[in-house]
């Protein structure tokens, strides 16, 4: 079974205006009958927002195990689809659906259902608020699981890493003609090193020290060019290897250009040895080495925006990402990948450690999404020829703070420590824009003033 | 000897639902479904829709062959159990073959219930269980329709008037005896079931409750149906609708512990190791914990399947069987009834609440019942809901609360409202 596309549903934007119904009447019924929506939005007076009953097209439909006439099926495109041959309109369906997603129509006379309009939902066409958004990250992790897993099972992350997701993910896009490097860090702790396809990956790897990740892929990267061989030189670091101990082989390679793909997995700290700090830790953030207690309140400096000081080498490519919006991410993967072919290619991620930030493990991704949605963490990419564009709009974000109260390592601010946080995460946010406004775009050409001649005669 | 790490015996809605949820968590393990019967399978509830002609006998498989195959499923057909051997692990077939099990699942469904009649076994009369019983009831139906005959339906459950109605239309003057009180016992309250009844009655249908058949004897082609009170019905059709009893058969000396039907506990296990059961041959507790009748629907044996298959295949996120809860979704002449969970006892304390709207002449009707502001049950006929999110919100015992009159006025709406708040 394979994942497929869905319609999500958000209460906090929706007013119900109801276009989406009228939508949905004008495309589907032929009764121009609002009560004939395939989806419903309902007022809950008692809690005081907006809902929606509409088929989940869900995994395992089980208005179609209760179907005793098989005129129920979830297809190949994901799409629970009816069958009004076989249909004998028993009504069983709408007993096996707990979403109210398949409903007797009066004018109609059978059950209906959304379909989803062949891809094309006209009910998020018609809203304008946001409220429906028809979701097709599925569609990359079906191309993706085609590709082969080149970790082997049982990785042995904490509980709720996101760094498994990541890694996995990377490495089947990558593919298998990589030498990938893993310098110390969560993810040799996880198990990347092993040996004959049994342990760790299934692509040749190596364990730097923390400083010459870079250095080492470099002459991987070279050897192999002389050899006649084109094989991906591959970085999986933290934050720690990339921007803190490992930063002066990084800055050389990214300076020199080397044909490398460095990813850097970002969970704010050394989380690995116990969560010390590190360069990228945050403002006001618990860390071992930045305790709690009468003076001091977490960490005293803002991180680093090592994303950024990448961009300024000049990189061929530079991206940041987030697990939270998967689409963005493996767009950005594949233009790394090919960046990485023509010089140095940094993808950054951001990375919520469930142990060191102290969240419930069930909840890594809605931290990442939220971290993205303040604008604690910003999603944009670089390329050397285009400049910085922003991945999403970062003109209305949600309250910091909406982002900080998920994290235990921020528990203890107080008002001063997070009106600095806020102040911070608005600067960033409004340096990122207007380095975003000068990228070099048609109409708006980077002006130079080449010399007739070398002011100075270098041969005399 | 052969061998499979699973065993389903039977493929109907429970079987195929427990072969799917052993598959969602293992992908390797060995399988095997026994079906009895010498075709693929087909649901009991269209019978019903093959006798009226609705749907023809060859587009109503719930599941293919080539399904089995993609699930790497060795289906057999044929296969009907003659005995079982929990001790040893093996199953013994009609046909004297063994086959060893890992885990089994016994899923054999029912057979009709022949009431204890005198004469009953001396004259013809049909049943509706299997797609055989529906292909002779459908040609005898029309013949007794063409020629105007009478129709004798013993039992007024949901195969009793599906059939009585096919009759009627084909053309036949129908009696329908049923020995409770009113149509629909167990599925209906007494409200509804009475303005069901009452379309039967303007459609031209006797329907006699609260009454008995003492005896049948054979007369020319059908038979003349003695009722208590010594009045009678000729009837050229006889059809015994008076409920189902558990496929148990070949159960006996197996430490299968068997009472109205097979005795499970909340993961569908059987009294025996490594042995399940599920659907209608399970004695299937209610959600209640009262005597509320449970079993026999249709999405309690998904449920049901679901919950074996989960538990055999050792899925982790297996929960309990929660009970069942009567359901149902019934459409007469056009028209749609809608039951969900129970009715108020007849000495309903204070912590009962029953709310009605529209009575005599309304169009619609629908009855909520509560108890301690959580919702018992629901009944409508021609008032639309989603039994589905009733069912939920029965099962989840949410309370109803201030949603109470909203959900009387619009049961539609509100239900989903609520349902978007707690479980979108």
């Amino acid at each position: 079974m394979s994942a497929t596309p869905t319609i999500a549903f958000d209460a906090a934007r929706c007013d119900g205006c109801g276009d989406c119904m009228k939508a949905c009447v004008s495309a589907k019924s032929t009764v121009e009958n609002i009560a004939q929506s395939r989806i419903r939005i309902v007022r809950d007076e008692e809690a005081g927002h907006w809902g929606v009953a509409q088929c989940r097209q869900c995994g395992d439909p089980r208005c179609a195990s209760v179907c005793p006439a098989a005129a129920l099926a979830k297809g190949d495109d994901g799409i629970v689809a009816w069958d009004a041959e076989r249909c004998v309109n028993c009504l069983i369906c709408t007993a096996g659906c707990t979403f109210g997603g398949i409903a007797f129509s009066a004018d109609e006379h059978h059950v209906v259902k959304c379909d989803q309009c062949a891809g094309a939902p006209q009910c998020v066409s018609a809203c304008t608020r946001g409220a429906l958004r028809y979701v097709t990250a599925a569609n990359v992790y079906n191309r993706w699981g085609e590709l082969e897993d080149l970790f082997v099972p049982g990785l042995g992350g904490c509980q709720g890493c996101n760094t498994e997701l990541i890694m996995r993910h990377t490495l089947r896009r990558v593919g298998p003609n990589t030498v990938l490097a893993t310098p110390p860090g969560c993810i040799p702790g996880m198990g990347s090193v092993g040996y004959n396809g049994m342990l760790g990956c299934k692509v040749p790897v190596f364990h730097p020290l923390l400083t010459n990740t870079a250095s080492m892929l470099t002459g991987i990267r070279r050897q192999h060019k002389r050899k006649g061989r084109n094989v991906t030189a591959l970085a999986l670091a933290g934050d720690g290897g990339a921007g803190d101990v490992g930063f002066q082989s990084l800055s050389g390679a990214a300076e020199r250009g080397e044909q490398i793909l460095f990813v850097c997995v970002d969970n704010e700290g050394y989380m690995n040895t116990g969560a010390q700090r590190s360069g990228s830790t945050t403002y006001g953030a618990w860390t071992a080495t930045t305790p709690i207690g009468d003076s001091a309140r977490g960490k005293a400096q803002d991180a680093k925006n090592l994303p950024l000081l990448m961009m300024w080498h000049g990189c061929e490519y530079v991206a940041t990402a987030s697990t939270a919006f998967m689409e963005d991410f493996y767009a950005k993967l594949e233009a790394a990948l090919d960046a990485s072919e023509r010089g140095f290619a940094y993808l950054h991620l951001y990375s919520p450690c469930t142990s060191g930030w102290r969240f419930p493990s069930e909840s890594n991704i809605e931290v990442a999404r939220k971290a993205v949605e303040t604008n604690f963490a910003v999603l944009w990419e670089y390329r050397r020829e285009q400049g910085l564009t922003l991945s999403r709009d970062i003109d209305d974000p949600l309250p910091v703070t909406d982002y900080l109260k998920l994290l235990g390592k921020f528990r203890h601010l107080d008002p001063a420590q997070i009106a600095h946080i806020e102040h911070h995460v608005a600067e960033q946010a409004q340096v990122l824009r207007e380095l975003a406004g000068m990228r070099a775009r048609e109409g708006k050409r980077i002006v130079c003033h080449p010399s007739d001649s070398m002011a100075v005669d270098l041969d005399q | 000897m052969e061998q499979f790490d699973y065993v389903v015996l039977g493929a109907s809605h429970a079987g195929l639902e427990a072969l799917r949820a052993i598959r969602a968590h293992d992908a390797d393990g060995s399988i095997a479904v026994l079906d009895r019967e010498a075709r693929l399978p087909v649901s009991p509830t269209v019978l019903p829709y093959v006798v009226s002609g609705k749907c023809s006998e060859d587009r109503i498989a719930l599941r293919e062959r080539s399904w089995f195959d993609a699930q790497r499923v060795d289906y057999r057909q044929q296969a009907a159990a003659a005995a079982l051997d929990t001790a040893n692990a093996r199953l013994r077939l009609a046909d004297g073959r063994e086959i060893g099990y890992g885990k089994l699942l016994l899923a054999t469904g029912a057979a009709p219930a022949l009431p204890p009649i005198e004469g009953l076994s001396d004259v013809r009369f049909h049943v509706l269980r299997t797609l055989d019983d529906a292909l002779a009831l459908r040609d005898v139906a029309s013949k007794a329709g063409r020629s105007a005959g009478s129709a004798v339906v013993l039992g007024a459950g949901l195969v009793g008037m599906h059939a009585a109605e096919n009759l009627v239309r084909a053309g036949a003057r129908v009696t329908i005896v049923e020995m409770r009180g009113q149509v629909l016992p167990g599925y209906f309250d007494a409200a509804a079931a009475a303005r069901i009844e009452a379309v039967f009655r303007d459609k031209g249908v006797e329907v006699l409750t609260s009454r008995r058949v003492k005896q049948v004897a054979a007369r020319d082609e059908g038979c003349r149906v003695l009722l208590d009170g010594s009045e009678a019905r000729d009837a050229d059709l006889l059809l015994v609708a008076a409920g189902v009893r558990p496929e148990v058969s070949y159960l006996a000396g197996s430490g299968v512990s068997v009472e109205r039907g097979i005795v499970v506990d909340e993961f569908m296990r059987t009294a025996a190791d490594n042995v399940w059961a599920a659907g209608d041959v399970v004695q299937t507790p209610s959600f209640f914990g009262d005597g509320t009748p449970a079993g026999g629907i249709l999405p309690d044996a998904v449920e049901q399947g679901r919950t074996a298959g989960m538990s055999m295949a050792g899925d982790p996120t297996l929960r309990p069987y929660p009970g069942g809860v009567s359901l149902n979704t019934y459409g007469f002449f056009g028209r749609r009834a809608l039951s969900v969970g129970r009715d108020a006892p007849e000495q309903a304390g204070p912590e009962w609440d029953v709310l009605v709207r529209g009575g005599e002449g309304a169009r619609g009707y629908l009855k909520l019942v509560l108890r301690d502001g959580r919702l018992q049950g629901i009944f409508g006929v021609d008032v639309l809901f989603d039994p589905g999110i009733m069912w939920e919100l029965i099962l989840r015992r949410v309370e109803i609360g201030a949603h109470l009159d909203a959900l009387l006025e619009n049961p539609q709406d509100t239900a989903r409202a609520l349902m978007s708040g707690l479980w979108r």
